[in-house]
C-alpha cells in the first residue's frame, strides 16, 4: 500500500517535472532571476572577484539572457558546478541554462538530451613544452611524458593522435588543472596537454612564460557553447537568439557605448530590426522590444566580451583566432535577424 | 680495634668528603645527547642524517616563510614586489592571497554587512558547549544550550524570527501531547502521539502561525541564501550540525543494533552496514544528483540541507560502531545491576549503562567527529564552494592564478586548530572521567 502510494507520487512528480519544465520563461520572470551553471573556477571564463561577483567569458552569456529576459544582467542564481554534477542539475531543473566551458558533441546532444544553443568559443586541445625540450611540433613528441587529466575528452583525443602519427607517449594521469601545473612545473612530464584556452591561461601565471612553447598543433574540435534542456524551444529560442544577437551586434558595429544612440533608429534596417525600432522580433520570443538593446547595453557585444575576459589585454592573452567574425577569417557566423 | 681507632691512623678519613661533580660525559645535556642521539656508530649515523634531513626542509621552508609578502594586488604583483626586495631567484610565499580574499576563504559569499552573524553565531555556539562540555557549569545552562540551535539558525540564514519560534514550539508540542496521552491512552501511543502530533504541527500548522505573526510583527534578520554560504563557514555548519546530529542518533542505532526486537534490530543493522560500506562521496553524489531526479521540480530541497543530513547518517553509522563497542566492553553484571534495581529499559540505559559505555568510547567518538569535520572537504565534489572549492575559485581569477601553497597552508592551518582542540578535549574528559586506575 505504501509503495503504490510512493510510485504514485513519484509518477505525479514526472509528470510535473514534464509540466514545468515546458515553460521555463514563465518560470524564470516568476523567479526573477536566471539560474546559470557556471564552471567551480576557471580563468577567465567564470571567477568570483573579492566581492563574490562572478565574472568571465562564460558568465557573461549568463549576464545577457538575465538582460534579455529579466532587463537586469544581474538578475542571475550563479551555481557553480563541477563536471560531473553539471548535465544532472541542468536535466533536473535545477538550473534554466549551463554555460560552463562545454564541449558540444553528439552524445551530449542526443543521448543526454540537451540542447546547444551555438558555439561561443572555438577551443581546440594543444599541447604546451618547455622551450629548451627543442620540440617545434607535437610529432616529435614520441616518448614523452605527458599530463592528462582523466575523464575528459582530452585524453581521448590524445591517444588518437598519437596512435594516427604512430608515435608512444607515457601518460601520467592528474585530477585537476592546478595539479597540472604543479606537476609540469616540477619537470613530472614533458608536455601539458588540454584545452589551447587553458593552455594559454597557464601559462600566463608561470614566473617565466618565455620559457615554455604552446605548440602548432591543434588536435581535436571543442567548440564550447551554452546548452539548454530538451522540451523548451521556446528557452532554447531565447538563448541561442542572445547569443547570436552578441555574435552580430559585433558585425554590424553595435556597442554597450553606441546601442542607446542606434536604438533610436538608424538606415540599416537589421540594426532596427535587432534593437526593436522596426519589426517585432522580440515579441516573436515573448521578450520585450528592447530586449537586445538591454543584452548589448549591459554586457556589450560579443567582441567586447572577448576582449574584456580573455583577450590579448587580459592576462589570458588569448588571440582572436577562429573566434574571429567570418568577414575576418573567423568561425562567427550569426544567422540574419529578419 | 680499639687501638687503631684514633687519630694516628692517617689513612682512615673522620669526615665525609664533599660530592664531587659527576664526570661531564655523565651528566646534563652531554650525557642526554651521548645516550639519546649517539649510543653507538648506528646511532650516531642515524642521527646526523635525521639531522640533516630537519636542515634540508628547514632551510628550504624558512625562507620561503621569512620572505612573504603580504601587500600585493596579485601574484604578477607579488611577484614584483618580492624581485626588489629580496631578487628573483630567492623563494618567497605571497601571502597576500590570503590578506586579499581571507574573508571569502572564512566567509564564502556571506554579505560582508553581516559578517558579525557567522560569528555570532559560533559564540552562540561556544556557550551552548560550555554547559556540556564542563561539569562544573551550572546545569540550568542546559536549557540555554537547547534554544541555540534556533538562535544560530535564526543568526546564519536569518528571515523572519518567527519561523524558527514556530519550529521550537513544536518541541513543546510534542512533550505536551505525551503528556497528555500518557494517563489516557498508555506509554507506548503516549511516546507515538508525541512523535506524530508534533509533525502534523510541523507540516501544516507552523507554517501558517509563523506567516502570521511575521506579518503581525514582521521582526528579523535579513535573509541570506544558502547558496552564498561557503568557506569555513560552511565547513563549520555541515561539521558541527553533522557532529550534533550524529551523536543522538548513532546512540539510538546502536542501543536498536543490541535490541531484543527483531524488526528494530534488523533496521539498524541494515541501515548501519548499508552505509559504513558505501563511501561518502558516493552519499554526497546521491544527495546532490539522484534525490533531484525523484523529488518533484520546483521543490527547492536546499543543497546544504541534503549534504547535512547525508553526513549526519554517514557519521551516525560509525558513530553507533564505535558506541557499540563500549557497549560490548561493559561487564554484563553491570546490566544485571541495573534490572535488578527495577529500572526500565530507558532508565537502566540513561543511568548506568550509556555513562559507562560512553565514557569508554569517548577516544573513538572525537575520532569519527575529526574525520567528520575534515571530511566536509569532499563537499567540493558536488560544487559547494569550501575553503577547498573557494581555493580553486580563487587561482581561477587571473590574479591569483599561480597561487598553490600559501592557501592550502591558510586551510591547513584553520583545519588544524579546531581538530586539534577537539583532539584536547577528547584527552582532558578521558583525565577527567578516569575513575579505575587511580
Amino acid at each position: 500500500m505504501k509503495k503504490t502510494v510512493l510510485f504514485g507520487a513519484m509518477a505525479v512528480a514526472g509528470l510535473a517535472a514534464g509540466a514545468a519544465s515546458a515553460a521555463t520563461l514563465d518560470d524564470v520572470r516568476a523567479a526573477g532571476t536566471l539560474r546559470c551553471g557556471v564552471s567551480t573556477g576557471l580563468p577567465g571564463f567564470a571567477a568570483p572577484d573579492a566581492n563574490g561577483v562572478w565574472e568571465g567569458f562564460d558568465v557573461a552569456v549568463c549576464r545577457a539572457v538575465a538582460a534579455a529576459v529579466l532587463g537586469d544582467a544581474n538578475a542571475v542564481d550563479f551555481s557553480p558546478l563541477t563536471t560531473q554534477v553539471r548535465f544532472t542539475a541542468l536535466a533536473s531543473g535545477e538550473i534554466d541554462l549551463l554555460a560552463r566551458n562545454t564541449t558540444w558533441t553528439f552524445s551530449r546532444d542526443v543521448d543526454l538530451k540537451n540542447e546547444f544553443v551555438g558555439v561561443n568559443y572555438y577551443d581546440g586541445q594543444g599541447f604546451m613544452a618547455r622551450r629548451d625540450l627543442g620540440v617545434t611540433s607535437a610529432k616529435e613528441l614520441d616518448g614523452a611524458t605527458v599530463c592528462i587529466q582523466t575523464g575528459t575528452t582530452t585524453e581521448l583525443n590524445l591517444a588518437d593522435f598519437f596512435r594516427t602519427n604512430n608515435i608512444s607517449y607515457e601518460p601520467v594521469p592528474i585530477e585537476t588543472n592546478a595539479e597540472a601545473q604543479q606537476q609540469y612545473l616540477a619537470g613530472a612530464c614533458d608536455v601539458y596537454t588540454t584545452d589551447a584556452s587553458g593552455l594559454a591561461a597557464t601559462r600566463a601565471t608561470f614566473e617565466n612564460p618565455g620559457d615554455h612553447v604552446i605548440l602548432p598543433e591543434i588536435i581535436s574540435k571543442e567548440p564550447l557553447g551554452p546548452l539548454v534542456r530538451h522540451g523548451d524551444q521556446d528557452w532554447g529560442d531565447i538563448v541561442r537568439w542572445t547569443l547570436n544577437g552578441l555574435i552580430a551586434a559585433e558585425e554590424l558595429g553595435i556597442t554597450s557605448a553606441n546601442v542607446a544612440e542606434l536604438a533610436a533608429g538608424t538606415n540599416n534596417p537589421e540594426i532596427n530590426r535587432m534593437l526593436g525600432s522596426e519589426g517585432e522580433l522580440g515579441a516573436m520570443l515573448g521578450l520585450d522590444a528592447d530586449w537586445l538593446v538591454n543584452v548589448i547595453g549591459s554586457v556589450g557585444n560579443y567582441g567586447e566580451i572577448f576582449e574584456a575576459n580573455i583577450g590579448e589585454s587580459t592576462p589570458i592573452g588569448l588571440a582572436r583566432g577562429l573566434n574571429a567574425q567570418w568577414t575576418d577569417g573567423g568561425l562567427l557566423y550569426s544567422p540574419p535577424f529578419r | 680495634m680499639s687501638t687503631q681507632s684514633g687519630n694516628d691512623l692517617s689513612y682512615v678519613r673522620t669526615e665525609m668528603i664533599p660530592e664531587k661533580e659527576p664526570p661531564l660525559a655523565e651528566t646534563g645535556i652531554i650525557k642526554w645527547v651521548r645516550e639519546n642521539l649517539f649510543a653507538g656508530w648506528m646511532n650516531s649515523l642515524l642521527t646526523l642524517v635525521s639531522l640533516y634531513v630537519i636542515w634540508f626542509i628547514v632551510s628550504h621552508i624558512f625562507p620561503w616563510f621569512a620572505n612573504s609578502i603580504w601587500d600585493a594586488g596579485s601574484l604578477t604583483e607579488c611577484r614584483e614586489v618580492r624581485d626588489a626586495r629580496f631578487g628573483s631567484d630567492v623563494s618567497s610565499a605571497c601571502f597576500a592571497v590570503i590578506s586579499d580574499r581571507w574573508q571569502q576563504l572564512i566567509f564564502g559569499f556571506y554579505p560582508s554587512s553581516g559578517y558579525w552573524r557567522p560569528l555570532a553565531a559560533l559564540l552562540v555556539f561556544l556557550a551552548a558547549l560550555y554547559p556540556v562540555l564542563f561539569s562544573e557549569a551550572p546545569r540550568k545552562l542546559l536549557l540555554l544550550s537547547a534554544a541555540d540551535p534556533f538562535v544560530m539558525f535564526m543568526l546564519l540564514w536569518g528571515g523572519s524570527i518567527w519561523g524558527p519560534i514556530a519550529v521550537a514550539v513544536g518541541f513543546g508540542v510534542g512533550i505536551a501531547s505525551y503528556r497528555i496521552a500518557l494517563p489516557i491512552v498508555g506509554n507506548l501511543f503516549a511516546i507515538i502521539a508525541s512523535v506524530v502530533v508534533p509533525v502534523l504541527y510541523w507540516l501544516f500548522l507552523s507554517g501558517v502561525i509563523a506567516s502570521a505573526l511575521s506579518s503581525v510583527l514582521p521582526i528579523g534578520l535579513p535573509f541570506v541564501e544558502s547558496k552564498d554560504f561557503g568557506g569555513f563557514t560552511l565547513s563549520f555548519i555541515i561539521g558541527i550540525s553533522g557532529i550534533i546530529l550524529s551523536l543522538p542518533l548513532g546512540i539510538l542505532l546502536a542501543l536498536g543494533r543490541q535490541s531484543d526486537m527483531l524488526i528494530i534490530n534488523k533496521i539498524s543493522v541494515a541501515f548501519i552496514e548499508v552505509i559504513r560500506g558505501v563511501p561518502l562521496i558516493v552519499w554526497l553524489f546521491t544527495a546532490s544528483l539522484l534525490l533531484n531526479y525523484f523529488l518533484p521540480p520546483g521543490t527547492n530541497f536546499d543543497l546544504m540541507l541534503r549534504v547535512i543530513i547525508m553526513v549526519t547518517l554517514f557519521s551516525a553509522a560509525y558513530i553507533a560502531e564505535v558506541v557499540r563497542g563500549g557497549l560490548a566492553a561493559l561487564p554484563r553484571g553491570q546490566y544485571e545491576a541495573a534490572d535488578s534495581l527495577g529500572l526500565d529499559y530507558w532508565k537502566a540505559m540513561r543511568l548506568i549503562i550509556l555513562p559507562q559505555a560512553l565514557k569508554i568510547s569517548i577516544p573513538g567518538i572525537v575520532n569519527t567527529f575529526i574525520g567528520l569535520f575534515k571530511d566536509t572537504t569532499l563537499v567540493v565534489f558536488i560544487g559547494l564552494l569550501d575553503p577547498i572549492g573557494l581555493s580553486n575559485a580563487i587561482r581561477a581569477s587571473t590574479d591569483w592564478n599561480g597561487v598553490y601553497w600559501e592557501l592550502f597552508v591558510f586551510i591547513g592551518l584553520l583545519f588544524f586548530i579546531c581538530c586539534f582542540s577537539m583532539g584536547r578535549y577528547s584527552l582532558y574528559l578521558e583525565k577527567k572521567l578516569q575513575r579505575e586506575h587511580r
